[in-house]
Order: C-alpha cells, then sequence, then structure tokens
C-alpha cells in the first residue's frame, strides 16, 4: 500500500491509506456521520450501503453514503 | 439510452460472478450491475489482486474473477438498479446518470444484509453490524487495539471475530443468543459437511481467548458521545462490558426489494425457485442469499446453475442439483440454529428508537395494527433507507409482515426517475 494522503472531516486533517473508506475515515477521526431527525449524533450501522446512517456531505455534496465511497486526496467531508 | 444483453445480473458477490461466468462462457452477451465499488460482495469484500491470498476465501475470488473477465462480462461498478420502467428492462443510475438496461434472462444476486434489532443505546456512534464493522475494516478502519464486544447471533460473529483478533483488534467477549443445545445439535449435524466444520473449528482457535458465551445477548448500550460499555446478559445476571465498540447483528436477511418489485413469489421469507433457481417471475432466477442463508458454497452452486440455464444448458444445470440441496439443507438448518429468542423483543423500551431514519419510538409503533398504518402514522420505514433495517426488526416484534417494494428501489435523483423509458420502444415482447 501507498504513503497515502490527508482528507478533512469537518476541518480536521485526517492521513489515509490508499482504497480507505470515507465512512472509515471519519469514525478514525472521531467525527460522527449524520445527524438524526432529532438531532442525534449517528454514525456507521451496516458498513454496506443499505442502512443511510453513514450519509455525510463530501465535497459539497450533501447526503453521500461514505461506507460507499473511497477517499480521495483532499476531500473536505463534512457532518451532514 | 438503452442497452440490451442477453442475460443480466444484479449483484457481483459470488452468486453473481459464478452466474455471469458460466452464462458467458457458455457464448451468452452477459452484463454485471453492482452498486459497490468493486466486484466481490460482501464476502470478497476489499479483495485486491495484491491481497487476496491473505483472507480466507481469497483464490476462490481470484479464480471466480479470471473465469468472468476472460468471459467478457460487462461489468457496470457502481450502479444501482432503481426501477423496472417496463417488462425486461431495468433502470440504473450512477453518480446521477440514469440507464435503462434490457435483458433477455435476469439473475438476481443480491445477497443479504443483518438483521439489526433495536435496543436502548443501539443508535450510538460505535454500534454497528458485526459485518458491519468487518465492512468497515475491510475498508481501512485501523481496529489496532480496539476493545470489541461481538454480540446477536449466527456464524458470522465467529467468523468476525476471528478476522478482528487477526488484526489486533481485542474482543472482550463473544454473545450469541441462541442456546448451546441448539448449536450443538446443529455441530452434530454438521458432520456429514467437514468443510464447514474445519471452518467453524478455525474460528474457535483463533478466538480462544475471548470468552463465546451462548445464550447470552446484549442488554443496552451506554456512552456520552459513542459508544463506551455494552450490558450483557444470561437471563439472570447481567454484566457491564467496557468497549470501544459493539458489533451487533441477529443473523442475516435477504435482499428481497428487487424479487419482490419483479413479483417473484416469496415463501418464508426467501424467494421460492425451481431446481434451476427460477422464480415464479418469468425469466427472472434468483440465487445465493435470496433463497436461503447458506453462505458463499451454496451462492456459487446456485450461481452456476442460474447461469447455465440462462444459457439453455439444463444438463449442465442439473448436474449440480445434488450439491444444491445439500447446501440448501445446510441453510435451513442455520435458521433453525440461530431462531431468535422471544427475551430479544422486550429490550427496546417506550423511548428506544426503532425506526433509525425517521427516529420512531417504539411506542409510537406500539398501538399500530401493521406497516401501513405505521407508515402513516409515524412515518416508520418511510426514511432513506426505505425500511431496510426497521423492517426486519418490526417483523420480528411486532409480526407485521413487509409489504411489496414501490420504486425507486433506492434513493435516486429527480431526473432518473423523470426519465421517460425509452424501454417500450425498444421492447419487442
Amino acid at each position: 500500500m501507498s504513503e497515502g494522503f490527508s482528507i478533512t472531516v469537518n476541518g480536521k486533517r485526517v492521513r489515509v491509506a490508499e482504497g480507505t473508506s470515507v465512512a472509515a475515515a471519519m469514525m478514525m477521526a472521531n467525527e460522527p456521520c449524520r445527524l438524526s431527525a432529532q438531532g442525534e449524533a449517528r454514525g456507521a450501522l451496516c458498513g454496506m450501503g443499505i442502512c443511510m446512517e453513514c450519509g455525510a456531505t463530501v465535497n459539497g455534496v450533501a447526503h453521500q453514503r461514505t461506507c460507499q465511497l473511497i477517499c480521495t486526496p483532499e476531500m473536505a467531508v463534512a457532518t451532514g | 439510452m438503452s442497452t440490451s444483453f442477453d442475460v443480466v445480473v444484479v449483484g457481483a458477490g459470488p452468486g453473481g460472478m459464478a452466474a455471469a461466468a458460466v452464462a458467458a462462457e457458455a457464448g451468452r452477451r452477459v452484463c454485471v450491475l453492482d452498486g459497490n465499488a468493486a466486484p466481490g460482495g460482501q464476502i470478497w469484500r476489499g479483495s485486491r489482486a495484491e491481497t487476496a491470498r491473505k483472507y480466507p476465501h481469497g483464490r476462490e475470488f481470484l479464480n471466480w474473477r479470471a473465469r468472468f473477465e476472460h468471459g467478457g462480462c460487462a461489468l457496470w461498478q457502481g450502479w444501482q438498479v432503481i426501477d423496472r420502467p417496463a417488462p425486461g428492462f431495468l433502470r440504473v443510475e450512477c453518480d446521477g446518470e440514469g440507464r435503462d438496461i434490457g435483458f433477455g434472462k435476469l439473475i438476481l444476486a443480491t445477497g443479504a444484509r443483518e438483521r439489526f434489532l433495536p435496543f436502548p443505546g443501539w443508535t450510538l456512534p460505535g454500534v454497528m453490524g458485526a459485518g458491519g464493522l468487518q465492512a468497515l475494516v475491510k475498508g481501512g478502519l485501523d481496529p489496532q487495539g480496539k476493545r470489541v464486544v461481538l454480540a446477536g447471533s449466527g456464524l458470522l460473529l465467529l467468523a468476525v471475530a476471528a478476522g478482528l483478533q487477526s488484526v489486533g483488534a481485542r474482543i472482550v467477549g463473544i454473545y450469541e443468543q441462541a442456546p448451546l443445545s441448539r448449536l450443538a445439535g446443529f455441530g452434530l449435524t454438521l458432520l456429514g459437511q467437514l468443510g464447514k466444520l474445519a471452518e467453524g473449528a478455525r474460528y474457535r482457535l483463533k478466538t480462544r481467548h475471548a470468552a463465546y458465551r451462548t445464550n447470552s445477548w446484549v442488554v443496552q448500550a451506554e456512552g456520552r458521545d459513542r459508544v463506551e460499555q455494552v450490558t450483557v446478559t444470561d437471563g439472570h445476571k447481567q454484566s457491564k462490558l467496557d468497549c470501544d465498540w459493539l458489533a451487533c447483528g441477529f443473523h442475516l436477511v435477504p435482499n428481497l426489494e428487487l424479487p419482490r418489485l419483479l413479483g417473484c413469489r416469496i415463501v418464508k421469507g426467501y424467494v421460492a425457485v425451481d431446481r434451476l433457481q427460477q422464480s415464479s417471475a418469468p425469466g427472472v432466477a434468483c440465487v445465493g442469499e435470496l433463497t436461503g442463508i447458506g453462505g458463499l458454497e451454496k451462492a456459487l452452486v446456485e450461481g452456476q446453475i442460474a447461469g447455465w440455464a440462462a444459457a439453455g444448458r439444463e444438463a449442465e444445470a442439473r448436474a449440480l442439483t445434488p450439491k444444491r440441496q445439500r447446501l440448501q439443507r445446510f441453510a435451513l438448518r442455520m435458521d433453525r440454529a440461530f431462531a431468535l429468542r422471544p427475551e430479544l423483543r422486550t429490550l427496546a423500551r417506550a423511548e428506544t428508537v426503532v425506526c433509525r431514519c425517521e427516529d420512531v419510538a417504539q411506542s409510537a409503533l406500539e398501538g399500530c395494527a401493521g406497516w401501513r398504518e405505521a407508515r402513516l402514522h409515524t412515518r416508520c420505514g418511510m426514511g432513506a433507507c426505505q425500511g431496510r433495517v426497521c423492517g426486519a426488526a418490526a417483523e420480528f416484534l411486532f409480526g407485521w409482515e413487509s409489504s411489496g417494494t414501490r420504486p425507486p428501489v433506492f434513493p435516486a435523483t429527480v431526473s432518473t426517475l423523470a426519465a421517460e423509458a425509452d424501454a417500450p420502444q425498444t421492447a419487442r415482447r
């Protein structure tokens, strides 16, 4: 595996290896994924793209299923 | 725009890959649609050529991938099926782009998901499915030194525990809700299936430092911002365990959305198929977990049967029947062994969220007569996951049968949904 690169999660810089999913990067940054209807912080549950709990805003696009998305250099991820 | 193939396969896990490879080798034009980032499904997730040999079953993956590629199958990776705009066509979407794809034969290999049950604290970050955590680790999550409690039901708990331990996680304990008596009986019936038994033994070996307790289940998870402590019980005594992650899934349930949309008959929670894997919907075959939770070997055999059948090679398909029957019996035994205990119905309290998408609490659902009323009055199952998580829970908690699937099967962009079906002009049925 290569050296990796960094992305930002809620403004925090995180270094990830190539091939890392965005949901995994968010967990390693200790940041929640989405906020529920009542404002509870939620994190990844199913890890395979069906539960939608790992939704986040990625490079400005809302409601991305982060467990199905692979990190790219300088990606900006935000809880949302 | 639309494109047509002799055979379209949905799902690039073992069942789908085997079906596609066999049909292509028999000379059919085959396309495989898969919603994940790479082929392999869940069991082969993260199996790249360089690393596959390190994973269990990795070599098998490489073998099937080679056959699949050699056969010249078109692989539409990242494409999600949204709808069936006309008979013989599927509407699919990737990155907001919609297309219609025509098929002569359709093989569904959409696999299974974990069954999740609500308990206090199950919505805390750090509480995940067992397969969910495994998938995240395969996706680069670093488990080094993390304290993990596994709970729920099924062989997956042991497989995940062994896998996590081998990459540096600390397994606090494994809590299987099924009683030992049922598992022991299950073990005996497995004597004829040495491969499976060896697999089980390997899990035990790798996890021998962790407690594997049967007749035990999770009662609640607690923590401020994320899970910090889990309470488990054996029905008499409760214990509290400190942990970083709780991996909790209650066996598996098939992903029936697409079979339902296409009108396949469902019996006792699985798609009813004949010996050639054909469902009640003409031209639609179903393989793997859709017809019974039986794992890798069953998916490969059923996939090959459906692939041969789609290519009109019935003799080759029928040669696999004895294997198929043995593996289907295994799947039935697994369902019985890991049947859910009634105590699990009482875990959720009045305020416990059952539908995570819409934050619907248990108390709001208790008075409802069924799914329809729950949807209309509480929005349960109406959120982004479309009931994929709470549906299986509500079926167990309240006995509500899932209703049919309505398109879109997956959240899609308005432009894809609104596109005119170009299918009817090209359809020749």
